[in-house]
């Protein structure tokens, strides 16, 4: 059975041996505290400081969220909380609803998860648990390679390859296979929801698996090899000894993937096709929050239109904060209590 | 003497701030590339006065001039009563160049430029005509085998003055647009997708067969595109150049009111390119300070004398001369 050697756990011991092993009754450490006054004050002002820094935090979110709303009262005062479930988006008449952008933003980011989140998990356990030493390296470099590429370039990527191949192959493909669902319904242009989403399941991979390699390689050996002692197969090490101690971290990795998929605006633009309406069918255009800001703020004649724009990005605020707290939720709920176990 | 040598500098100083002029300005990107070579040979030609020009759009540079932030504004659309009346700061629309958008389209095995008219561009929008081999487009190109293939429609999603002088245009020669959809910078899409900025339509545009849009004059130059003609107000199609849309400004001149906010789509004349439309930018007409205007002021007669002879090699249409009189008239006004 190959075991293989302790690499992350070898620095502890090593720590260990050296302090005994100094022979000065006093160590420099000793000497550098001693000589230099009490610590009182200097344990008080450090301690504030880092109190300052976190605080720094709230002051931040609570200084946009009150500029966001500080700004969008004409449009709150327009249309009320309705403005998070209204449809209607057009400018020459003043009439504005944030909902299909809303929709288009939770859809993409959803489906993107989908698409990466088992495709990240897939990577990481090959890269910490089965990957020839000589292939880590390099499978390494080109995931963090991948999420250092700006999103324009994946855009342009997206329109210059993906479209074509959405339009041409996999478009009628799914057509064919999944036509029945009746989410591959209508023309389809190679621009969409799908697409879209397609790409973010690209962009939010990298970061997604290099996070969750790191966490898996932190679950100390002695762990897996208990496992594999009690004659576990290399799948039921994994489940058992891996996953199942890291499982909060990787929500965590998820978590970051799904906020950059929300918040991404640049690469989704080029391929949603920006038309703020909500349809079933994935081939359809769509339109997400982040999109109608880059577009529309820029030329946004008009008070009730600027103010709109706000409130969308209020909106892509609490989109936001409701899909986190209710991810930490489901996090709480599923690990409240329960050991690690292995059914 | 150490006394001395301060007064001295802070003279300096000030002799150094007096004779740079800034002067910042903010507005519309579709005349930037023309503005910042004018701004940039201005200065070179009068080092005295520096004019800083950011092209924020033309919505930020409305909402910039009218609350003085900035010495003036440049926009593609003119300012609304409503927007007018709400300004703190008082501005008068000055027009500068003109531009014009074209319809392009890709349609594999169809090598000749095609003719549209105003209502079936309008219907093509609408979702009123879905297929190139309709009846009402077949009209108009009399002998060319059109495809019995849907038409997927592509606009500009980003706010732009492209999308405003399209949506003027279709707004003149279709009831029905003006009903359901209107004109601004950008508006509700009854179908199709959109895109971003002239690039991202016109890529669209020649990576999907069968589609149509619609960009700027210039950006279609400029990338030697292929685009269709346009049927005018004499009923000619009229496929777009330069002389053309100052053709349509000419014929747009005889009816121009004192504060230019005019919209010269659709406009009269045999020779008139349909879909164009001046771009302006806003001077304060009651000035704090009367150095700056005064600069201002000098700026716009260069731009009349040297800046419009200029505008061809940007592929800008320049002001006909009836409008360039008229103007000169105005600046003289500004105090």
């Amino acid at each position: 059975m190959p075991v293989k050697p302790a690499v992350s756990v070898v620095a502890s011991p090593a720590a260990e041996k050296t302090t005994p092993s100094s022979p000065a009754p006093v160590s420099p450490v000793r000497e550098f505290l001693n000589t230099r006054g009490s610590g009182r004050l200097a344990d008080t002002s450090f301690a504030a400081l880092m109190l300052a820094c976190a605080c720094s935090i709230f002051v931040i979110v609570l200084f946009i969220f009150w500029i966001l709303i500080q700004n969008s009262h004409l449009s709150l005062a327009a249309f009320g909380w309705k403005f998070f479930t209204r449809e209607a988006w057009d400018p020459v008449s003043g009439d504005f609803g944030a909902l299909p952008f809303i929709y288009g933003t939770l859809a993409t980011s959803l489906l993107a998860l989908a698409m990466a989140v088992p495709l990240a998990l897939g990577v990481a356990i090959f890269l910490t648990e089965l990957c020839p030493r000589p292939l880590r390296a390099p499978i390494s470099f080109l995931t963090e390679l991948l999420a250092a590429i700006p999103s324009v370039v994946y855009g342009l990527w997206a329109v210059f390859v993906l479209v074509p191949i959405m339009r041409d192959t996999l478009g009628p493909f799914l057509v064919k296979t999944l036509g029945w669902t009746g989410f591959f319904e209508g023309a389809n242009f190679g621009v969409g929801l799908l697409t879209a989403s397609i790409i973010l399941a690209i962009m939010i991979l990298p970061i997604i698996s290099s996070l969750t390699r790191d966490i898996m390689t932190a679950v100390p050996h002695s762990q897996r090899e208990a496992v594999l002692a009690l004659g576990a197969t290399r799948w039921e090490m994994i489940r058992i000894g891996v996953l199942r101690n890291s499982r909060i971290g990787i929500v965590g990795a998820v978590m970051l993937g799904l906020g950059r998929a929300l918040g991404e605006t640049m690469a989704v633009t080029m391929v949603i096709g920006n038309h703020p309406e909500i349809h079933k069918s994935l081939f359809a255009p769509g339109y997400t929050l982040a999109s109608v800001i880059a577009n529309e703020f820029a030329e946004a004649t008009g008070d009730l239109y600027y103010s709109a724009l706000i409130e969308i990005g209020l909106a892509l605020f609490l989109v936001t904060i409701v899909v986190n707290a209710v991810a930490r939720l489901m996090v709480w709920a599923v690990t409240r209590g329960a050991p690690s176990r292995a059914s | 003497m150490k006394r001395n040598i301060i007064i001295a500098g802070v003279l300096a100083l000030a002799a150094i701030g007096a004779s740079a002029q800034n002067i910042n300005g903010a507005g519309a990107t579709f005349p930037y590339p023309i503005y910042s070579k004018w701004f940039s040979e201005y200065s070179q030609q009068h080092p005295s006065v520096k004019i800083n020009y950011q092209s924020i759009g033309s919505g930020g540079g409305i909402r910039q001039v009218s609350d003085g932030i900035v010495d003036f504004g440049a926009t593609d659309g003119p300012m609304s009563d409503e927007q007018i009346g709400g300004a703190k700061v008082k501005t008068q629309h000055i027009p500068t160049v003109l531009g014009a958008v074209v319809p392009v389209y890709n349609l594999p095995g169809v090598s000749k430029d095609l003719n549209f008219s105003g209502d079936v561009i309008a219907d093509i929008y609408l979702g009123k005509i879905t297929k190139w081999n309709d009846p009402r487009i077949a009209k108009d190109n009399p002998g060319v085998s059109l495809p019995d293939k849907a038409i997927l429609p592509v606009y500009r999603s980003d706010g732009s003055g492209t999308t405003y002088i399209f949506t003027d245009f279709l707004s003149k020669v279709s009831q029905d647009w003006t009903s359901k959809v209107g004109k601004n910078t950008s508006v509700k899409w009854p179908t199709g997708i959109g895109q971003k900025g002239n690039e991202g339509v016109a890529g669209m545009v020649r990576q999907s067969p069968n589609s149509f849009g619609y960009v700027e004059l210039i950006y279609a130059l400029q990338n030697k595109m292929s685009f269709g003609l346009v049927k005018n107000a004499s009923g000619k199609f009229v496929k777009a150049s330069t002389d053309g849309v100052t053709a349509a400004a000419a014929a747009a001149a005889k009816s121009m009111p004192a504060d230019y906010r005019v919209s010269i789509t659709n406009a009269p004349g045999a020779a008139s390119y349909p879909i164009s439309s001046f771009t302006w930018l806003l001077i304060p007409t009651q000035s704090t300070d009367a150095a700056k205007t005064k600069a201002l002021k000098e700026f716009l007669g260069w731009m009349l004398d040297h800046g419009e002879s200029e505008a061809a090699g940007l592929s800008y249409a320049s002001l006909p001369k009836q409008v360039q009189d008229m103007v000169r008239k105005t600046i003289a006004q500004i105090k």
